[in-house]
């Protein structure tokens, strides 16, 4: 039987771990992930798990053990933040190209520096050509469903990417909510046993990771790498929808709220969507035609799912919890502009960057971007590109 | 064995290699501007060549070394350097050997 409790974000998502009982976790404190897999050790000492967890002086190591265990043949998994993120680097881009699929929780946080432990998505968006797939979550709920989820789609054998499940850092992480967990047995069904591909542990078969590949095949294994991603595209929602048929949550590439006849439309990532929905319901009773659309999915970058759910907007709003200085805006605002671009979606786009290191984002800031995606539907003109929401001038 | 000219569809995924010892095919003798030659009458049996060849390419019977696998050998010259007594010279291709 599934069973509801008050959990934080950390606790949901180390529940997620035990119950998929990964043969291996190698991981490095830090905040705001930390108890996560301190949650998790627990259950590893209490021998609720048959995991071998391996205790390791860096992230740059967890991710290297990580990719040795997948390597060997394990079902693996990790938890990160921010600079724990950056210091793996180097091995989050070797763990999609040798084709690991190990499922990172990666609790949002600002990148130094200057040094800040909270809030933004600067982290894994620098990560969002490494080629992981990446899913954000709203709430503690969405994090524990998106770690289960991400087993079956990065273990899916037309798929075998690493995949990086995200939410936000101490607002979601450390915030008790109401979280459905499912029964051990349910969710294990749910992502069945695991397959191994090519283990070094099976010394009938043997096997050479790692090496190395020059320009006579260095181009086709990326290629291969481009056609798992179009493959993820396919299985994500399968596993959703298998999801939903074990447990009824109902998930996809987006959220639509309100979406369907509003003209200004906001799209924003984790838990600020929260708080922009219910400024929607409070502009709506003033009459006011507004949606909001919360993308899920961020690699594969759902565009044309994207475009046809945007299409007849009038003014687009997005959001981004980091930056990507020197370029047009934020990192969502650029995707999803040449998303929009590519597939002649004709909506006004602006976009406004908020929240940067755990800055707070209130309903009348979102308010005011609101009232401001109004003015541009009245007068057709963008009055600023990239806004920088809430900065004090 | 994946052929030199496979397209991305027809060969292994992550860069993995799946066919074990498949560096047997791969002729890194075409590599060697010098050859290491062996005088017999001053080797002394040693192996430190044979130890030390990074392509493994000292041939090496009844415990004897009797000479090199050109095929592989890729002509470093580690062999000459390290015999204690001196009984691999390394000739230019290009010179006809003895
Ligand atoms: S290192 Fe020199 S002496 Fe020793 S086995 Fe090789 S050739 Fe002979
Ligand atoms: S020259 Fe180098 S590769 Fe050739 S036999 Fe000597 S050590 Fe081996």
């Amino acid at each position: 039987m599934s069973r509801f409790e008050a959990m934080d974000g950390n606790t949901a998502t180390a529940e997620a771990m035990r119950q998929v009982n990964p043969d291996v976790v190698a991981a490095y404190p830090i905040t705001p992930q930390t108890s996560t897999v301190q949650t998790f050790s627990q259950f590893v000492a209490d021998g609720e798990v048959d995991t071998e967890f391996i205790r390791v002086e860096s992230e740059h190591s967890a991710m290297s053990a990580c990719i040795g265990a997948s390597a060997a043949g394990g079902r693996v998994m990790t938890a990160t933040s921010a600079n724990g993120l950056a210091l793996m680097w180097e091995m989050v881009y070797i763990a999609a190209s040798n084709r690991a699929p190990i499922v990172m929780t990666v609790v949002n946080r600002a990148l130094s520096g200057p040094i800040n432990i909270h809030c933004d998505h600067s982290d894994s968006m620098g990560t969002r050509d490494a080629g992981w797939i990446q899913l954000f979550g709203e709430n503690p709920q969405e994090g524990y469903d998106n770690a289960i989820q991400a087993v079956r789609i990065a273990e899916h054998e037309d798929v075998l990417l690493p995949v990086m499940s995200m939410y936000d850092g101490f607002i979601t992480s450390h915030g008790l909510e109401r979280v459905q967990i499912e029964d051990d047995e349910a969710v294990r069904d749910f992502i069945g046993p695991f397959t191994a591909h090519d283990a070094l542990l099976d010394v009938d078969n043997p096997v050479t990771y790692g090496p190395l590949d020059f320009y006579d095949f260095y181009m086709e294994h990326k290629r291969q790498q481009v056609e798992a991603m179009k493959y993820a595209k396919r299985v994500i929602p399968e596993v959703a929808a298998d999801f939903e048929k074990h447990f009824g949550r109902r998930y996809g590439f987006f959220d639509e709220y309100r979406l369907d006849d509003a003209e200004l439309a906001l799209v924003v990532l984790s838990s600020t969507a929260g708080t922009a929905r219910s400024v929607v319901d409070s502009l709506r009773a003033q009459g006011l035609k507004v949606g909001l659309l919360k993308p899920r999915v961020f690699r594969p970058f759902p565009a044309e799912e994207l475009a046809d759910a945007l299409r007849d907007k009038i003014v687009v709003g997005v959001m981004d919890r980091s930056d990507s200085f020197g370029a047009l805006g934020g990192p969502l605002f650029v995707e999803l502009s040449a998303a929009l671009k590519t597939y002649d979606v004709s909506a006004k786009m602006v976009d406004y960057v908020f929240g940067l290191g755990g800055r707070d984002t209130t309903p009348s800031q979102i308010e005011s971007v609101f009232r401001d995606l109004a003015e541009m539907a009245e007068t057709g003109e963008i009055k600023q590109l990239v806004t920088y929401l809430g900065v004090r001038e | 064995m994946v052929k030199l000219n496979a397209g991305w569809r027809e060969i292994p995924i992550g860069g993995k290699i799946v066919d074990a010892g498949n560096a047997r095919e791969y002729e890194t003798g075409s590599w060697r501007a010098t050859t290491p030659v062996v005088d017999q009458e001053e080797c002394i049996n040693c192996l430190l060549c044979w130890i030390l060849c990074p392509d493994s390419s000292i041939d090496v019977k009844d415990e004897e070394m009797v000479g090199f696998h050109l095929r592989f050998c890729k002509g470093c010259g580690i062999c000459a350097e390290i015999c204690p007594v001196d009984a691999i010279e390394m000739v230019p291709e290009t010179e006809p050997e003895e």
